[in-house]
């Protein structure tokens, strides 16, 4: 058992030292690059003017990315309905 | 025969909680209702709202809360507010001008305000909806901390209402 | 070099934590927090990937006279959706844990291999 406990250990740091080597390669830490910002930029102009709604998250939450929201409660819904029907007492017929 | 459910604190925690728990609950309105002007919204004021709730499980042992407790109410809670939202969305299809779905079909633009002055708020459908959210959530999180909390019983039903306290030195 | 990027750092050290925590621990709930750690680290990366320098809050009538910089709103409303998420996960994950340990009787994950009950 000891000597699968080391392997993991060395799994993990070599996955450790890929991870960080991805990340040293993004963009630098508070500069994102102008033509990523695109939309963004529209959201922050716009958001103000057209729906009168001061907080942009918000107005990107629910209205100009409605849908996933739903999505969200749906998810909600899914895990109300499972933690129910995993602790039913239901009556089994013998 | 041991009764193996939760049981209450002692009285110094039972007080606090009494004074202090349905002030959680009006923290958590005030995020919901300020959703469009401030950080906060539907989704986050009711994780607070819903945390009532555990409050009063941890605090006041399982015998309290179950001859207390109403989940019709959280039930009625969790549907009212799913209707509200999708029937806020859908209503944009017959009411708008260019018939939007989900879009926001009442809100009313920066430089129309001085005139138009509606009587719902001018952001429009992002503040009915946060409403709506946070009803839902705070039914969704409330019915599944009673569902688990029904599920981990152990023991009998005690026959007194209230069980020996814990908390403290007493065995 | 590092220190340039050092938020990004922190994120991956906090998703190796949570990680080491799921291959090398035995009792089920501590597997469980050690997911909920990872899951946490990743939340955090998608905020930590839209700051931009000299921004405030985009909340646009709070902000003090002179700055005209915000910070970008879009990973901030993903993470919203993203946190409900891990919440379900891991209600259905405690779930799980208290059905196992009235099926088995005990805690400890080597046990319950070795039983097949």
């Amino acid at each position: 058992m000891k000597s699968v406990r080391t392997l993991f250990v060395i799994a993990a740091i070599v996955m450790g030292g890929a991870l960080m080597g991805a990340v040293s390669s993004l963009h630098p830490f508070g500069v994102p690059s102008p033509e990523g910002c695109a939309v963004d930029e529209h959201y922050l102009n716009r958001a103000g003017v057209d729906l009168s709604c001061e907080n942009v998250v918000t107005s990107i939450v629910f209205d100009y990315r409605g849908f996933d929201t739903i999505g969200e409660s749906t998810v909600l819904f899914a895990a109300l309905l499972s933690v129910m029907m995993l602790f039913r007492k239901g009556g089994r017929k013998q | 025969m041991k009764n193996r459910s939760m049981r209450p604190l002692s009285v110094i925690a039972r007080t606090a909680c009494d004074m202090y728990a349905w002030f959680m609950v009006a923290f958590g309105a005030y995020v919901i209702v300020h959703g469009d002007i401030t950080p906060g919204g539907g989704f986050q004021g009711g994780a607070i709202c819903a945390t009532f709730l555990a409050l009063m499980l941890v605090t006041q042992g399982s015998a309290y809360v179950s001859a207390w407790l109403n989940e019709n109410f959280y039930k009625v809670c969790l549907f009212l507010g799913l209707f509200m939202f999708i029937g806020f969305g859908l209503m944009g299809l017959g009411w708008a001008m260019d018939g939007t779905l989900m879009l926001n079909w009442a809100a009313v633009a920066h430089d129309q305000l001085a005139e138009v002055k509606p009587w719902w708020p001018p952001s429009g459908t992002v503040a009915l909806m946060d409403i709506a959210v946070g009803i839902e959530v705070t039914g969704g999180l409330s019915l599944i901390l009673v569902t688990m909390f029904r599920a981990i019983r152990l023991g009998t039903v005690q026959e007194d209402g209230m069980g020996k306290e814990t908390g403290h030195d007493q065995r | 070099m590092i220190s340039a990027n050092l938020p990004y750092f922190v994120v991956v050290v906090l998703f190796l934590i949570g990680l080491l925590g799921v291959l090398l621990e035995t009792n089920m709930i501590k597997i469980g927090i050690a997911i909920d750690v990872m899951e946490s680290a990743a939340n955090m990366f998608l905020i930590v990937l839209g700051f931009r320098e000299g921004g405030y809050i985009p909340v646009k009538f709070l902000m003090p006279a002179g700055t005209e910089n915000f910070v970008l709103p879009t990973p901030q409303a993903l993470t919203l959706t993203a946190i409900v998420i891990a919440l379900a996960t891991s209600a259905l994950m405690l779930s799980l844990i208290v059905v196992l340990y009235r099926h088995y009787g005990t805690l400890d994950v080597r046990e319950i291999r070795r039983l097949r009950g």
